[in-house]
């Protein structure tokens, strides 16, 4: 549905985007994940045609996106980083005109603000002028915009930031479900590290403007950081003659084993050093977060580009 | 591209028709004005309304327009140019729905100004009217395309926008002829007149408003009015296409 080609953008001597080669197929849920200034929103702006690239080419659904501009906005929905919704507008008065800037009937444009109104829990608020929604409100009311069309494919630049935890928590539900029922292809930008981990099967880790991992989460950390096992044992002589039959470090009474599948291998570690007379007095697993993916990869943590 | 013009058009527009109050104080705005203004006229033929009142529907049309990017400049900041500019909708008819808004209310607001001067023994001739509206009307959709694209231009710097646009606007009203002749004037101002495309347009609406539909005046006017228009939409939408 997206590929892009060496895809770059500059502006004066910012190398906001710095040759990415995408491709995303049908169906898909891909997460942008990247600290502010990564060149997410960029990336998403030439895409969605609001920028044209200084180099490379990317076509949406097939279509060129400088030279098919018109039918590549005809077949997407773009949810920005600000509010879609005009403040002094009303939220159905604005879907509906949204409507029929895709070329809907005034009243199918209606019906389906109805539905989408209904399905995204706006009914109380659809008639009242935007400035006075909510910031969870205002955002839902972004994603009913976006989708007004049936979109074939959703772009979303950072659609939970400014949410308390539970606002977000009911917008990714929304974005999961309409996901389950209309087969969207979504792309999304976050620098939530949970929101990526959570939501997408694909995660494309971007950083100065250039795609530096993509993978399902899982096999980024187990990839790139690993799980880690700590074992404690009663006494440093234990703890470092389990090393030397188990390998990994050990540091005072403490074991620590890097691998794959901490989770299974734990127990037969456990089971073995039993064997051998070495009972460890506790067992810990730690799984790793995207962030330690981030750490390896750069050297920096994402939560503190983020703050 | 009539169907584009008309959403962004009706959806610029039903924000001020919710809030009948802003419609009234537009209305009474250029009233006060000629209140204030006419009896300062000099009482020659009795053709002073006749030559004031074209002037101050020029005016407050030329008013209206150049206000179309301020709405433009907070939509701007807040995202949803954005979410338009992602939609299929004709890049012209962003403009001009736009400047249409900002045009439309003022025709009303004409006629309550010409319904106002009637008593007072202004003539009017309304086919020669009609024609001068539809004069102005293009060449304020150039103006208010070329206010879209200072917004543009100006993006999160509004004291650019308003100090740009009121630094141009005195200027091309006083050269224009619009509120004060200008045939007494000295000789390098009125060269400098000659090359304003409003001074062709205010003439154009003297001549129409007093029922002088064939004078060589309309043409000139309707040229001058064209020009601003087509090159005002032409910037316009360049500007809308390179700015990132
Ligand atoms: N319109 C612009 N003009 C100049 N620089 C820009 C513009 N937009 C983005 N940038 C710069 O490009 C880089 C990437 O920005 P952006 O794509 O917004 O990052 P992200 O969305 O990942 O936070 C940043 O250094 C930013 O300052
Ligand atoms: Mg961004």
């Amino acid at each position: 549905m997206i590929e892009t080609r060496g895809l770059t953008k500059h502006f004066k001597d910012v190398r906001a985007v710095d040759g990415i080669d995408l491709s995303v197929r049908r169906g898909e849920l891909v997460a942008l994940l990247g600290p502010n200034g990564a060149g997410k929103s960029t990336t998403l702006r030439m895409l969605t045609t609001l920028i044209p690239p200084t180099a490379g080419t990317a076509t949406v659904a097939g279509l060129d996106v400088v030279k098919k501009q018109r039918e590549v906005r005809q077949r997407i929905g773009y949810i920005g980083q600000g509010n879609g919704a005009g403040h002094s507008q009303r939220g159905r008065d604005e879907l509906i005109s949204q409507g029929r800037a895709y070329g809907m009937s005034v009243r199918s444009a209606r019906t389906r603000a109805a539905e989408l109104t209904e399905s995204l829990g706006l009914g109380d608020v659809i008639d009242r002028t935007v400035s006075t929604l909510s910031g969870g409100q205002r955002r839902r009311l972004d994603i009913a915009m976006g989708l007004i069309h049936e979109p074939d494919i959703l772009f979303l630049d950072e659609p939970s930031t400014g949410l308390d935890p539970q606002n977000r928590a009911n917008l990714q539900d929304h974005i999961l479900r309409l996901r389950a029922r209309h087969e969207t292809t979504i792309v999304l930008t976050t620098h939530y590290l949970d929101e990526a981990d959570s939501m997408a099967e694909r995660v494309i880790v971007v950083d100065h403007g250039r795609i530096i991992a993509d993978d399902t989460p899982e096999r980024l950390k187990a990839k790139h950081v690993g799980d880690k096992i700590t074992l404690g044992f009663a006494t440093d002589e234990d703890a470092a003659r389990a090393a030397r039959k188990q390998g990994g470090e050990a540091y005072g009474r403490e074991l620590q084993i890097t691998t794959e599948q901490a989770p299974r291998q734990v127990l037969e570690i456990v089971d073995d050093l039993r064997a051998d007379g070495l009972t460890p007095t506790e067992v810990e697993v730690t799984r790793p977060t995207l962030d330690d993916v981030f750490l390896t990869l750069t050297g920096r943590s994402l939560r503190e580009g983020a703050a | 591209m009539i169907t584009d013009t008309l959403t962004v058009f009706s959806r610029e527009l039903r924000p001020t028709l919710r809030n009948p109050f802003t419609i009234i104080i537009s209305m009474v705005q250029p009233l006060v004005f000629l209140a204030l203004f006419a009896p300062l006229l000099p009482k020659t033929d009795g053709g002073a309304l006749q030559w004031f009142v074209p002037g101050i529907v020029v005016m407050s049309c030329l008013f209206g327009a150049s206000m179309t990017g301020s709405n433009l400049l907070f939509e701007i900041q807040t995202g949803s140019h954005e979410r338009m500019l992602v939609t299929p909708l004709r890049r012209p008819a962003l403009l001009v729905g736009r400047a249409l808004k900002e045009i439309v209310p003022m025709f009303a607001q004409a006629a309550l100004i010409v319904l106002v001067c009637l008593p007072f023994g202004f003539d009017l001739h309304l086919g020669g009217a009609l024609i001068g509206m539809l004069i102005l009307a293009v060449f304020c959709t150039g103006l208010g395309a070329l206010s879209y694209t200072l917004a543009l231009a100006s993006k999160n710097q509004e004291w650019l926008f308003w100090t740009v646009q009121q630094t141009l606007l005195f200027p091309l009203l006083l050269l224009a002829g619009v509120l004060l002749p200008l045939d007494d004037g000295p000789g390098w101002l009125r060269t400098l007149a000659a090359f304003n495309p409003l001074r062709y347009v205010v003439n154009a609406e003297r001549a129409l408003f007093s029922g002088d539909v064939w004078a060589s005046t309309t043409a000139t006017g309707l040229v001058a009015a064209a020009v601003v228009g087509v090159l005002g939409i032409a910037v316009g939408v360049r500007a809308m296409r390179r700015s990132d």
